[in-house]
């Protein structure tokens, strides 16, 4: 995989560590917020510590506007502290004996600036961050929310060409995390460099993120914007974010040969054999028996094996084949007395099934 | 199996039993009485000395000219050696906590030997190596004219091997436990090894740098064997507080039991001071 070195990040390497090992290719233009989602151990914070300097890589190399940060055949190597990059940790790590505002004028001072000049810079971000009433407190003092802002203050105060995220939202309760996302997400568009945003939310990835890059076992499993990775999910784990159920199949006319037992007619599959087919759980309609023929062309028999609640709907596990995770309301629970071990019929219609080539992460 | 029979529980005993849980509380008799022992043995020396304590005359057995000298030297001495301790004992208790070289583990029992060797000789092994006719000492003496033995700073370096090692294994240890998640936090905010060691690693383990530095002050000041064989006992120049009273106890026993008063006062208020560090209940950390 070769790239130009543009204005951006580019990280072409592999990371060594124990017996994981992370090989990307990825980049990020600047004012572009890239989300790195994938599950626990998939090397999104490896990735991180790598561009930040806190862990050289073992082959590759990293780039930002063209410059070397981490080149391992070359040898070359820019320190942590020598890189412009701006990061915010999981748990913040606000140095607990500072207050806000000392915290905030770390890096300026750090950077090479002086007292009074880092002070400054200091209350320049407080105010902007909306954080100035807090500037003389400790971090011990402070709520979830706002200890994200101070780690966003300090971490923009050295003035970073890169900003780097892991995890930001994590630490927060459920109804502080909405406010605080909305508030990082208007930040965000103000940073002018490339942003790396690793998250494990997709909620958090969709709204914070313009392009998504989705990493599993270390690999890129599958790369492109939010809309198209809800979409077209590439992987089971990526399909189980998005909430989608996701089959494998072969592409045969106007039908798809399941991998795991089935068919569904499509309707197009265009010139792939090795297709994927997503399907929404709430476009499938359950029957407790054999429905009419109608114009949804997918009819099929399954037998429940679980049910969750999920708010105002009830998720059905089904065993098909082909297996499926459908919606439905807590009534039609009820009037058609489904609970496991219930034989159902399903229907989709042709229209509702996303088919799309398989293999293909829309790598660009 | 059948129910034993019961005994008598106190509302009181039920109330704590309820709240916090746990079995009885009563001590088995087999380990009471040694436990007592073992409280008589330690305190009741303590109690003597309180007794026994001239307490109309400690003003004037303490400002006799030995006891004043011997008060002086000591808190001079066992603070400058306080001060070396932490100039050049940090810099490498970081060293052993923080890098990893061939022969560290070596090298971590040799600097902490002198916590277990008999201080007396310490002061054997320092008088060899700086005496006048050391192996270091000869130089300083032929080179420099400087005789080390029997002066105050004898006294001063006595003391630092003794007491330097408790400073040494404290800071490593709070080194160790430290989250280094803070050093690499500073580490991308631009702050290079040093700013990273001034500004993060030293605020961090200040509570545990001042426990040790407190500790190695409190060594130093009770230091005996070590200064008596290789800094002599001259008053005024090298007879410390320790050795004042060992000597007072022969000639003018009230001076020696009003020093042993201000030194156990210097203990207790050394173990206030220390009490978040060590009276919690849990290990020496």
């Amino acid at each position: 995989m070769t790239r130009g070195d543009g204005d951006g990040l580019v990280f072409d390497a592999e990371v060594r560590r124990g017996g994981f090992t992370l090989a990307v290719g990825l980049t990020a233009a600047c004012g572009e917020v890239l989300g790195l989602l994938g599950p626990n151990g998939a090397g999104k914070s490896t990735l991180l510590s790598a561009v930040a300097g806190l862990t050289p890589v073992s082959a590759g190399r990293i780039t930002l506007a063209g410059q070397v940060l981490d080149d391992a055949d070359a040898g070359a190597f820019v320190e942590a502290s020598g890189r412009p990059v701006g990061f915010v940790f999981q748990n913040y790590r606000l140095f607990p004996y500072l207050t806000v505002a000392e915290n905030v004028a770390f890096s300026p001072r750090a950077r090479g600036q002086g007292r009074q000049e880092a002070r400054s810079a200091a209350s320049h971000w407080l105010d902007r961050l909306d954080l100035a009433d807090l500037a003389g407190r400790k971090p011990g003092q402070l709520s979830g929310g706002q200890a994200q802002r101070v780690a966003l203050a300090r971490a923009l105060a050295g003035q970073p060409e890169l900003l780097l995220l892991d995890e930001p939202l994590s630490a927060l309760d459920a109804g502080t995390r909405l406010d605080v996302q909305a508030e990082l997400k208007r930040h965000l568009a103000d940073f002018t460099g490339p942003c790396l945003l690793v998250t494990h939310d997709p909620l958090e990835a969709l709204v914070l993120a313009d392009r998504l890059l989705v990493l599993e076992g270390g690999r890129v499993a599958q790369e492109g914007t939010p809309a198209q990775i809800a979409r077209q999910p590439a992987t089971d784990y990526v399909a189980k974010l998005v909430g989608l159920n996701l089959y494998a199949g072969e592409a045969d006319g106007g039908q798809v040969k399941l991998t795991g037992g089935g068919a569904f007619v499509v309707a197009g599959t265009g010139q792939h054999r090795d297709v994927l087919v997503a399907l929404r759980p709430s476009a499938v309609v359950v029957s407790s028996q054999r429905p009419e023929p109608s114009s949804a062309r997918n009819t099929w028999p399954a037998k429940i094996s679980g049910l969750t609640l999920l708010a105002d709907r009830v998720r059905l596990d089904l065993e098909g084949p082909p297996h499926a995770l459908v919606d439905v309301t807590p009534a039609a629970v009820a009037e058609l007395s489904l609970r496991p071990g219930s034989e159902v019929w399903l229907t989709a219609k042709a229209t509702d099934l996303e088919v799309y080539p398989r293999g293909n992460s829309q790598a660009g | 199996m059948t129910v034993a029979a019961p005994s008598h529980l106190t509302a009181r005993e039920r109330a704590r039993r309820a709240a916090r849980g746990g079995a009885s509380r009563s001590v088995p008799a087999p380990l009471l009485a040694p436990a007592l022992i073992a409280v008589g043995f330690l305190v009741l020396p303590l109690i003597g000395l309180l007794i026994r304590a001239p307490w109309g005359r400690i003003g004037a057995a303490l400002s006799g000219a030995d006891a004043t000298q011997a008060l002086i030297l000591s808190l001079w001495t066992a603070t400058t050696s306080t001060a070396i301790s932490l100039v050049i004992g940090v810099p490498l208790a970081w060293v052993l906590a923080r890098t990893s070289f061939p022969g560290q583990r070596l090298l971590r029992a040799l600097v902490t030997l002198p916590l277990v060797l008999p201080p007396v000789v310490g002061g054997v092994a320092l008088l060899l190596a700086f005496g006048r006719t050391g192996f270091i000492g000869q130089y300083l003496n032929s080179w420099f004219g400087l005789t080390i033995p029997f002066t105050p700073l004898a006294v001063v370096m006595a003391e630092t091997f003794v007491a330097m090692p408790f400073l040494i294994i404290t800071v490593e240890g709070a080194l160790r436990s430290a989250d280094q998640g803070f050093e690499e936090a500073a580490a991308t905010l631009g702050a290079r090894r040093m700013t990273v060691f001034r500004r993060v690693t030293v605020p961090l383990i200040a509570p545990s740098l001042g426990a040790g530095a407190v500790l190695c002050w409190a060594r130093a000041l009770g230091e005996f064997g070590a200064t008596i064989t290789f800094a002599g006992s001259f008053p005024g120049q090298t007879e410390t507080m320790p050795i004042a009273v060992y000597y007072a106890l022969e000639t003018d026993p009230d001076a020696a039991i009003a020093l042993s008063l201000v030194l156990l006062l210097v203990s207790v208020i050394v173990l206030v001071s220390l009490r978040d560090h060590w009276l919690r209940g849990g290990s020496l950390s």
